[in-house]
């Protein structure tokens, strides 16, 4: 497997992190509890597309958002995110 | 029929013609008390103890594929309860007990070799972390001995001793523990429930759930037909949330791949279960000769049964800091299953929220050791509708709870579990 790191090319995955789901949405500070425990504890571990974020740790050090699926390994995006974690388009 | 040495020997003079199929494949009924969704090791060993220890034998297991072509087949056989936590303990050595028995109970020979499992340390924190483990292993009434380097050569005389930056200093040995061979194990409970009077119906994939107006379990829609069903109880590790999710549950889980090697069968050399402690690597000799082995997951979620060629190289340079003897060695097969990793690297064997509907999942890499004892509780906890003590921890409410159980400490991350 290799991600397409949008500053410096195709890059294998040995270079990579991994941190996981993209697509969760941090709650507010003051946001009830059981918001807290989906978003830190559950996942929809969707069996084909995946949006996730990856670092390239051992390269430029960019967050990324990649979306890749989870059966053929296949990458069809990957992106910078900014510090917010919004993604840029 | 029942396995014995006259059996054999009678078998053995028609010329083994007349051995009759290990277990019926009949056709689904309407209607069955308990349904099992997944005929691996713990589906199949779920049914058998419903029907042994509950006396629950309308019991149907369904099971997408054959018999064995699931995680039960792909691990490396590793049987084991050296384990850390007063919570983890008792049902992995629960377990190991049950698998001390298991060749007599079922009536067949599951192989169960108690070779032991040796830790092996490299370093005095490795040590400290060692006799801790060992320490909670022996106040649960679990066996577990310290050996010196001088020991640890005499039982694995491959390992590289010569190795400056990384000596051997002592292991963490558990003599009971082993290792099984996986596919008897899963034909030994098929037969044995089959025999109770359960139907194991193959080629069978649940798409979808059957709930009546407060909720209820009613039944599952199949790829051969509706079958109705007093409960349902889902042990399909590697796809839990995809079944569950037919469910409307969304689970604690990821699913991730972790990999296993056997090379080509040479001469009796690894008589243990050895892991080493610099890299991850585990390691033992099959029967046949085959050193089966294996290291770390691939880290990130994946449904694809093959893996990537970084874990490959990461667990051949393992081995060849190890047992640097072995370098030589041809791979014969290499492979990956499909693992559900949880938040805290522990199981769930549990009521759900969906009244009805039994969950036995979560199992991250260790499935394969708890097959007897997870199933026996799980069985208790369909049966009785509350969880056994042993199980009684590995709920899914244990988050919100604050409550995860978390051995290694790692945190909701499931791939550093």
């Amino acid at each position: 497997m290799r991600i397409p790191c949008p500053l410096c090319g195709d890059r294998p995955l040995e270079e990579f992190t991994y941190r996981g789901d993209a697509t969760l949405t941090r709650p507010a500070a003051d946001a009830p509890m059981e918001a807290w425990v989906n978003y830190v504890y559950l996942r929809d571990n969707p069996k084909g597309p995946h949006r996730e974020h990856w670092r390239h740790a051992q390269g430029c050090g960019s967050w990324l958002v990649v979306d890749r699926n989870t059966v053929t390994h296949e990458i069809t995006q990957a992106i910078q995110t900014r510090p917010g974690g919004e993604v840029q388009r | 029929m029942q396995y014995s040495i006259t059996s054999l020997v009678k078998q053995a003079l028609r010329g083994h013609q007349g051995w009759p199929e290990a277990f019926r494949h009949p056709e689904p009924r309407k209607h069955y008390d308990v349904v099992i969704i997944g005929g691996g090791g713990h589906g199949l060993a779920t049914a058998y103890y419903l029907a042994k220890n509950h006396g629950i034998t309308n019991v149907a297991v369904l099971e997408k594929g054959w018999i064995g072509s699931g995680n039960v087949g792909r691990n490396t056989t590793i049987v084991r309860s050296n384990y850390l936590l007063n919570s983890e303990i008792p049902l992995l050595e629960w377990s190991l007990k049950l698998w001390e028995g298991l060749s007599e109970e079922l009536n067949y020979n599951v192989m169960f070799s108690q070779r032991g499992v040796l830790d092996i340390f490299h370093t005095d924190s490795q040590r400290d972390e060692a006799v801790r483990r060992g320490n909670a292993m022996i106040m649960n009434g679990v066996d577990a001995v310290m050996l010196d380097r001088k020991q640890v050569l005499e039982m694995m005389p491959l390992v590289d001793e010569n190795n400056g930056r990384f000596p051997v200093l002592g292991g963490l040995l558990q003599p009971r523990a082993g290792n099984a061979r996986h596919d008897a194990v899963v034909w030994g409970y098929a037969r044995a429930a089959d025999r109770l009077g359960v139907d194991i119906i193959q080629n069978c994939e649940v798409t979808g759930f059957e709930r009546d107006a407060n909720g209820r379990m009613t039944g599952v829609e199949t790829t051969r037909g509706r079958i109705g069903a007093g409960k349902v109880a889902v042990a399909v590790a590697g796809h839990t949330s995809q079944v569950m999710q037919m469910a409307g549950v969304k689970l604690p889980v990821e699913s991730h791949k972790l990999q296993a090697f056997v090379s080509e069968a040479v001469k009796p050399c690894v008589d243990t279960v050895a892991t080493f402690g610099v890299g991850h690597l585990y390691i033992s000799q099959s029967d046949k000769g085959g050193l089966v082995f294996g290291g770390m997951l691939d880290g990130y979620n994946s449904f694809a049964q093959r893996g990537n060629l970084p874990i490959v190289e990461d667990v051949a340079e393992a081995m060849m800091m190890f047992l640097p003897s072995l370098g030589r060695v041809r791979l014969l097969r290499h492979w990956a299953g499909v693992v559900d990793m949880t938040m805290d690297g522990s199981p769930y064997i549990c009521k759900t929220q969906v009244e009805g509907l039994y969950l036995n999942g979560g199992w991250n890499y260790t499935g394969f050791k708890a097959i007897p004892g997870a199933a026996w509780c799980f069985a208790h906890t369909v049966a009785n509708d509350a969880p056994h003590k042993y199980n009684a921890p590995f709920h899914l409410g244990r988050f919100a709870e604050g409550r995860p159980v978390d051995a290694t400490g790692g945190g909701p991350f499931p791939n550093h579990h």
